[in-house]
């Protein structure tokens, strides 16, 4: 056991210590576990922040070192002495603290006599620096970053003892009882001519400084347990195992449902406060359908709640919806933010992926009330439970919901670090509220968390399979996707697939009948090129100043000026008849740039436009074109993206001859022609260089260009080698009509094959191994700055892997859901609350570390994790008995007083009020118009968005509306597109899914109300809902708005609200009677656009919006 | 009804109706309420509270910003860093000491230098040198400081565009406009704080994380100013619905909603009927405010815009005109200036110029015209991408076509004005560009200084979150002293 010399040498340092920064010795009472948590039970309520009681404040060790109105509160090492001690320990009942009640327990009491008592032995023999406390973290901050790990700076390693002591190249830094001789103090002094350190870094304080030359003074002692910090945790409160504590006894006994009001409402009695009176039984039935299933009650539903007198008429209503449906919907949203699903892979392209198969496992799970141990275990390592069954694997999405930057040019094992970065922080959070992600690059600040367990975390994930890829040009890691075919498709894919082998083999043999085929095919190739003949230029002209000059062959260069845009003429007379067809040879030059056809640098050109003209002495008239072909280049009849026909000649390869054809409507019977070539690229000068024109009556002029230049070149020559002949033919067997029916089914196929659509879902696989899984620590997180190898494990603070748990990814699972795991299901059960009341026990339900909240109430959120791991993780169970309980059923109208006393409701002495989540918006928006779609489950959805959300770079990936059915399915299963979320989800503060999201903040703003007035979405909903309430409301305005209240806030309309809105109502039917175009655009008739106007407005309430 | 809602009735239809028709004041409506209700409210803000001014850390010159992104990583070895041993040695492999070592996006071997195809000049009194490219900065170059010495840790396009508008290069962090917006606010209570506008091809590769607000209340997230159809998601009612008959339909909604906040107490609702009212405004607001059509023609001529047309031209007249209405933080995304060369279409000789003369001149008339106005002292105008490109040339499968590929290790960027010194040049990179000599900018020194000159202290504009305090230098950032004025 390691001693502790502890020195205290002002009060302020004293806040450390209590604060648990040092483990007390056994017989040494720990103010932070065992002392503060009594202090807050019992003393807490008067003796807080917020105005203390005799200004005493004991919610904190400073507090209670500070005292009070009557003085210090302790005297240090006399409990007899001590105030406070009288103060608890009096006979006197009148005198005795606490004032009510029974005052502490015995053992209590003793418990606090002892620590007071042992703070003055603390203090006695205070007067030693201690390593842990003093000199450990300003090694950590100054020093570890270069004298660390395996490799520290001149072999000096400062984070372990016996390398310390031993120091570095220059010897000893560290000289036991004298700091003079000690050079790690020279060196941080910068004495003795060489650069001070740390090297570059901020200079220690002289404070510092002192600290380390006394603690060297005084003998350098170094306890062999404290080499590192984190071998000698502090002990947070919520790394302690939860131990369920008796509920406490209350005043109103009779407002106690069940144990969770003990809790709550002896808090709210110590301020003088009860509960509110419970909601009313319309407004409590909104509440858990909103709660339980995510929508609002319909109006026969309920009636039904409303017309059933059994006393436990709400406990019915309670079971029957835990036991719908769309319970595991309202459920799986909140765990989807957590697993941060999407349909996308996120980054620049964010292309789609195929994942909601995970979702529907997540409502399914949700809705069968799968054990929240079996619920983590089958989506940490599903794959590795045995004999897993497809929805195991189908559950460990869970982690590959990780994003994937498929960008050009990432580096793959980059990329793939920050997955697995991902996956060890979203562990951290959603099991163990804890922020791991700070310990990537550094020991965590606050929490005890080292590097080392950040990735001794990692190395579970490190077994995973993966291949690399090339993906295009950019090498990636793929993971293992599995293919879920329905039976019928699997049998349509093997039918499909044994018919392209049958077809693909056919189109790629050759026989002797397709040999003969070819003969001739190639001869007509060969006489197509007989029947050009050159145009002979007899005037040229280029508009923008370019010297064309042509020989006798009617070859035609330009020279001289570079316009960036230009125009040729070329007059000639027609060299045939009745041209069915005018070429356009573009030939490669030495004069031209890189010896290429083109002018501009490169030795491209770009043809914008083409021309053809002829003249029978009345004036030039156009040529009517009506197909366009070439045997290279991009080309198209309407000037496309700017061009008709664009050749890149920048490669040596490319610079070859090319060929364009036009085929005029009818052939050309003028010999008079005028041909004007067109280039207004928007480069630097484009204009084609070495060019010739020629003319042809072949009744089928295309088939010159149907073969490329360098095929040419082979066509009907004898003597090929095999390489050249089996080009020829390889071509030919493209475009042999013979085999054209059976080129048209193997496409067929192909696109029929596409078309299966066949769900597959992102899955883990395990290799399989015997090692223990390991990873490598990086140093400041740097994915390739590899240091020390660490094997999977758990973080050090926390319970170790029992003996009989394998330390591999399921082990961790296991482990995780352990009963001894102190932190699971506190933070699962704090979670729930969160959903119900708006926050947390613990507020801060992403971080249940030192630097987040405090629980409000300590032991309830410890009864209730004891209490769902007693009920064997049924996370209904604890639905159950939230919503069942007084305090949930409470009215939630604000008074001025609960306002003043309690702004945020942390005491919950009123009901839950807030706005609705993203989802909740849109499905009760939805529900009340009549449009909502009950269908459970499937792919993602496309409900109508602007145009314009979509614009993802690399990805011409469009939005396409759903319709029917899927254009009002409820908002989880809006397709998530993390690059463009669909806005609606934005506006109400959902998240872009790109991280593991605990809590949404909830905002008021412009743009949500724009959204639910104007959105596409909504004003169908507003159209629907006039409709339904026509049909379902009654004859009159009054009972319409009765009924569009009932169904928009669950309530009836209040006599003002009856008056106002028939009234408003009244005066829309005249605005759109006097106005008939505008009623027309809203919905049809004045009437309907009238009740269009209410529905908007109903749905626009704060109230149904609101769940209250 | 009860009295009370009678006399609240009465007394918001006064407001109402007594004040300039349909144009009440967020201000007058909330005055309507309790003001003590409106005290702090946790994780939930109201829109003119949240983006109400607040004071800065300390006083400063310059109030709001226009950043203009230049989305792809421009070329600054053929616009902003002349390298004469660049076109010396053009065509030489690169000296393999210089790369040894290097992790790059796409070069693959030994490349070859590349010097600049462009030519460059001296501009202005300062002397600065750009090249022939930027002909309309070239005049205003006296009123900017050019920046030769960033350096970005991340060589990919969306982390690293993530990483200069978050700070950090996975998404899911506050961008710089929610920072200051979260920290000081905006001046105008009709118009959002922070305003978004893309041109050039698709959204940046970084989407929407780039102006997003992160764990800051969401109230904070840039919000985007579009193309076409609406310039704000939801702007325009449903057809058939004008303006009067939705002023009556809010008229019943905030008659409703008050009687029911009457009822149930909770000031929440306060804030969502000044929500729905600051929506209306922004429905004449924004309008008014994207149509260009009444500037004159001298500033058509300037920028080089066309009403109706979407543009980057438009975009930075609307900037001006956002500034003038006193939003904060106004960012436009211009993208497409990746050049590799892999094409003709993406290379430096083509593509370039072209960028250049799509924006160029608006981005140099943005800054004469807020100076003609008196606005450039209060309005800094940044103008960069996400990192540079190499000086050598990428040849990407042996392309012939000239282009550089990504380079992290030093680029160029462009200020001016909100007390940005005028008339420098600062950093130097090495003879061939690789490397930073002189006077090194990180990222996060570069966030340092923009917030500092808005007044707000880099470290103490910090959010708790998940048990840290964050920021958006994140842990480190100096404010560069030679960029002051």
């Amino acid at each position: 056991m390691r001693q502790t010399p502890v020195v205290i040498e002002a009060l302020a340092v004293m806040g450390l210590l209590f604060a648990g920064a040092c483990p007390a010795a056994a017989q040494q009472p720990s103010f932070d576990t065992q002392i503060l948590p009594i202090f807050q039970e019992s003393c807490a309520s008067c003796h807080s922040a917020s105005r203390p009681q005799a200004q005493l404040r004991l919610d904190s060790a400073e507090g209670v070192l500070k005292g009070g109105k009557s003085g210090p509160a302790i005297v240090p090492g006399n409990s007899g002495a001590s105030l406070l001690y009288q103060k608890i320990a009096s006979a006197d009942a009148k005198l005795r603290m606490p004032p009510a009640g029974a005052g502490l327990r015995a053992e209590q009491i003793a418990l606090i006599a002892a620590w007071i008592d042992s703070v003055s032995r603390q203090t006695a023999g205070a007067t030693r620096v201690d390593y842990a406390h003093n000199i450990e973290p300003i090694l950590r901050a100054s020093c570890y970053g270069c004298h660390s790990g395996t490799q520290p700076k001149s072999q000096l390693r400062l984070d372990i003892k016996s390398t310390a002591m031993r120091g570095g190249i220059g010897g000893a830094v560290i000289v036991p009882g004298s700091s003079e001789k000690s050079r790690l103090i020279q060196r941080v002094e910068g004495r003795g001519g060489e650069p001070r350190m740390p090297f570059n870094g901020t200079p220690l304080a002289p404070e510092q400084i002192a600290t380390l030359k006394r603690w060297i003074d005084e003998g350098a002692e170094w306890p062999e347990s404290a080499e590192a910090r984190d071998q000698a945790p502090p002990k947070h409160w919520a790394y302690v195992k939860p131990v369920k504590p008796t509920p406490p006894t209350v005043k109103h006994a009779a407002l106690v449902r069940n144990p969770i009001d003990n809790f709550l409402l002896a808090r709210i009695e110590q301020e003088g406060l009860s509960y509110s009176s419970e909601a009313s039984k319309e407004k409590l039935a909104r509440r858990v359908f909103l709660d339980l299933t995510g929508l609002p009650p319909a109006p026969a539903e309920l009636d039904a709640f409303l017309a059933d007198a059994r006393p436990d008429a709400y406990e019915r209503l309670v079971d029957k919806l835990l036991a719908s449906q769309h319970f595991g919907e309202r459920w799986a949203r909140p765990w989807l933010d957590l697993a941060r699903y999407a349909d996308s892979n996120g980054y620049e392209k964010d292309d789609r992926r195929d994942v909601w198969k995970y979702r529907d496992w997540v409502i399914n799970a949700l809705n069968s009330d799968m054990p929240f141990d079996e619920f983590t275990l089958d989506q940490i390592a599903g794959d590795m439970l045995p004999n897993a069954t497809e929805q195991q694997n189908i559950a460990t999405g869970f982690h590959r919901n990780t994003q994937f930057n498929e960008e050009g040019g990432v580096d793959r094992d980059e990329s793939y670090f920050e997955v697995q970065v991902d996956r060890v922080a979203t562990t951290g959070t959603v099991w163990l509220g804890s922020t791991l992600g700070c310990a990537q690059c550094h020991n965590h600040k606050f929490d005890p968390f080292t590097q080392r367990d950040f990735y001794s975390m990692m190395a579970f994930f490190n077994n995973v399979d993966k291949r690399p890829e090339e993906n295009g040009e950019t090498p990636i890691y793929i993971e293992p996707v599995l293919d879920m075919p329905t039976p019928a498709q699997k049998a349509h894919r093997e039918k499909l697939d044994a018919r392209m082998k049958e077809l693909a083999e056919q189109t790629q043999t050759m026989t002797p009948e397709l040999k003969a085929e070819q003969a001739a095919w190639e001869k007509s190739v060969l006489d197509a090129e007989r029947r050009w003949r050159p145009i002979i230029p007899e005037k040229m002209t280029a508009a923008a100043g370019t010297t064309l000059t042509a020989d006798a062959q009617g070859l035609i260069i330009a020279g001289g000026e570079m316009p960036r845009n230009e125009a040729y003429t070329i007059e000639c007379k027609l060299p045939v008849r009745a041209a069915k067809g005018i070429r356009l040879e573009a030939l490669p030059n030495p004069k031209l740039p890189r010896g290429g056809p083109g002018r501009d640098p490169y030795g491209n050109f770009n043809i914008t436009q083409i021309k053809i003209e002829v003249s029978d002495g009345s004036g030039w008239k156009p040529v009517a074109v009506k197909k366009l072909a070439a045997d290279t280049g991009a080309r198209s009849l309407e000037q496309k993206r700017g061009h008709i026909w664009m050749v890149d000649a920048s490669r040596e390869d490319q610079r070859l001859p090319r060929q364009l054809v036009l085929v005029p409507e009818k052939p050309i019977a003028t010999r008079e022609a005028r041909i004007t070539l067109v280039q207004e690229s928007e480069f630097s000068c484009q204009s084609v260089g070495y060019f010739r024109l020629s003319a042809t009556d072949d009744k089928d002029p295309v088939t010159v260009v149907n073969v490329s230049h360098s095929l040419r070149a082979l066509i009907g020559k004898s003597g090929r080698t095999e390489d050249q002949e089996k080009k020829v033919s390889d071509y030919f067997l493209t475009v042999a009509s013979s085999l054209q029916s059976a080129r048209d089914e193997l496409k067929q196929a192909k696109e029929e094959k596409k078309k299966l659509d066949i769900t597959s879902a992102l899955v883990m696989r395990e290799r399989p191994t015997f090692d223990r899984p390991y990873d490598f620590i990086r140093i400041r997180g740097g994915f390739s700055a590899k240091a020390d190898k660490v094997y999977a494990n758990v973080p050090a603070i926390l319970p170790p892997l029992s003996e009989d748990i394998m330390p591999n990814r399921l082990g961790l699972a296991r482990w995780l859901v352990s009963k001894d795991n102190p932190l699971t299901a506190r933070v699962a059960v704090n979670r729930i609350w969160e959903q119900y009341f708006g926050h947390g026990i613990v507020e801060t339900s992403e971080d249940f570390g030192t630097q987040g909240q405090r629980p409000s109430h300590p032991e309830l959120l410890d009864w209730l994790a004891v209490e769902f791991m007693d009920r064997g993780w049924s996370m209904k169970a604890i639905d159950r008995l939230i919503v069942t309980s007084t305090a949930y059923r409470q009215s939630s109208t604000v008074t001025p007083e609960s306002q003043a006393k309690d702004q945020y409701n942390r005491l919950l002495a009123r009901g839950p009020r807030f706005r609705m989540e993203a989802e909740m918006v849109r499905d009760t928006v939805l529900a009340a118009s009549g449009l909502l779609s009950s269908k459970i489950g499937g792919p993602s959805v496309f409900p109508p968005q602007p145009p314009g959300i979509w614009d993802m770079p690399y990805n011409d990936d469009v939005y396409v509306e759903s319709q029917g059915e899927d254009r009002y399915r409820r908002g989880i299963y809006t397709f998530a597109r993390r690059s463009a979320p669909y806005p609606t989800m934005i506006n109400f503060d959902g998240p872009s899914r790109e991280q593991c999201t605990v809590r949404r903040t909830h905002t008021n703003t412009p743009l949500q109300a724009l959204n639910l007035l104007n959105d596409e979405a909504s004003w169908e909903a507003a159209r629907a809902m006039a409709g339904r309430l026509a049909k379902e409301g009654g004859a009159d305005a009054r009972s319409r708005i009765d009924y569009g209240y009932r169904v928009a806030t669950g309530r009836h309309a209040k006599p003002g609200e009856m008056d106002y809105l028939a009234k408003y109502e009244a005066e829309q039917q005249e605005h759109f009677n006097a106005h008939p175009e505008e009623a027309k655009k809203v919905s049809g008739d004045a009437v309907t656009a009238a009740w269009t106007m209410v529905a908007n407005v109903l749905l626009n309430l704060d109230e149904t919006i609101t769940k209250e | 009804m009860t009295d009370d809602q009678r006399r609240l009735l009465d007394i918001t239809r006064r407001h109402f109706f007594g004040q300039a028709g349909f144009g009440i004041g967020a201000a007058a409506l909330t005055s309507l309420f309790n003001p003590a209700l409106f005290g702090e409210s946790q994780g939930s803000t109201d829109e003119a509270r949240a983006m109400a001014p607040k004071p800065p850390h300390f006083p400063a010159k310059c109030k709001n910003v226009i950043y203009l992104f230049m989305a792809g990583g421009p070329s600054q070895l053929d616009l902003f860093d002349y390298k004469p041993a660049l076109t010396k040695f053009d065509g030489q492999p690169c000296p393999e000491d210089l790369i040894k070592g290097e992790r790059f996006a796409f070069i693959k071997g030994i490349p070859k230098l590349l010097g600049s195809p462009h030519h460059f000049e001296k501009y202005g009194e300062s002397g600065a040198e750009l090249s022939v490219l930027l002909p309309h900065l070239s005049k205003i170059v006296d009123d900017v400081a050019i920046v030769r010495s960033l350096h970005t840790t991340q060589f990919n396009h969306a982390p690293a565009q993530i990483f200069m508008n978050t700070g950090h290069q996975i998404p899911g962090r506050p961008s710089m406009g929610a920072w200051v917006t979260y920290g000081i606010g905006s001046e105008n209570a009709d118009l959002p704080g922070f305003v978004v506008m893309l041109s050039g091809q698709n959204q940046p590769d970084g989407g929407r994380s780039c102006w997003g607000s992160g764990f800051l209340p969401s109230d904070y997230q840039g919000v985007e100013f579009r193309r076409a159809g609406d310039p704000v998601l939801f702007l325009s009612n449903p057809d058939g619905v004008t303006p009067e008959t939705r002023r009556h339909s809010l008229d019943a909604l905030r008659f409703l909603n008050s009687a029911h906040q009457t009822d149930v107490g909770d000031p929440e609702i306060a804030s969502r009927i000044g929500a729905y009212e600051m929506a209306f405004k922004m429905q004449t607001s924004v309008p008014e405010l994207a149509d260009i059509s009444k500037e004159p023609a001298n500033i058509h001529e300037m920028y080089g815009t066309t009403p109706g047309k979407a543009s980057f031209a438009n975009n930075c007249l609307l900037a001006r005109r956002l500034v003038e209405r006193g939003v904060r933080f106004v960012q436009l995304y211009h993208r497409g200036w990746d050049t590799h060369g892999a094409s003709n279409n993406e290379d430096i000789v083509n593509k370039l110029a072209r960028l250049c003369r799509d924006t160029d001149r608006a981005s140099a008339a943005l800054v004469a015209d807020l100076k003609q106005r008196g606005l450039l002292d209060s309005t800094m105008v940044i103008w960069g991408g996400e990192f540079g490109r190499t000086p050598m040339n990428e040849a990407r499968g042996g392309s012939k076509f000239l282009g550089r590929d990504h380079h992290a290790r030093a680029f160029s960027m462009w200020l001016a004005g909100g007390g940005i010194k005028p008339g420098v040049t600062i950093g130097r990179t090495d003879e061939v560009g690789y490397n930073i000599a002189e006077d090194p900018v990180a990222v996060h020194d570069l966030h340092a200084t923009a917030l500092h000159l808005m007044g707000l202290e880099h470290k103490r504009l910090t959010y708790r979150f998940q048990g840290r305090d964050f920021r958006l230098t994140d842990v480190e950032g100096e404010v560069i002293k030679k960029l002051l004025a």
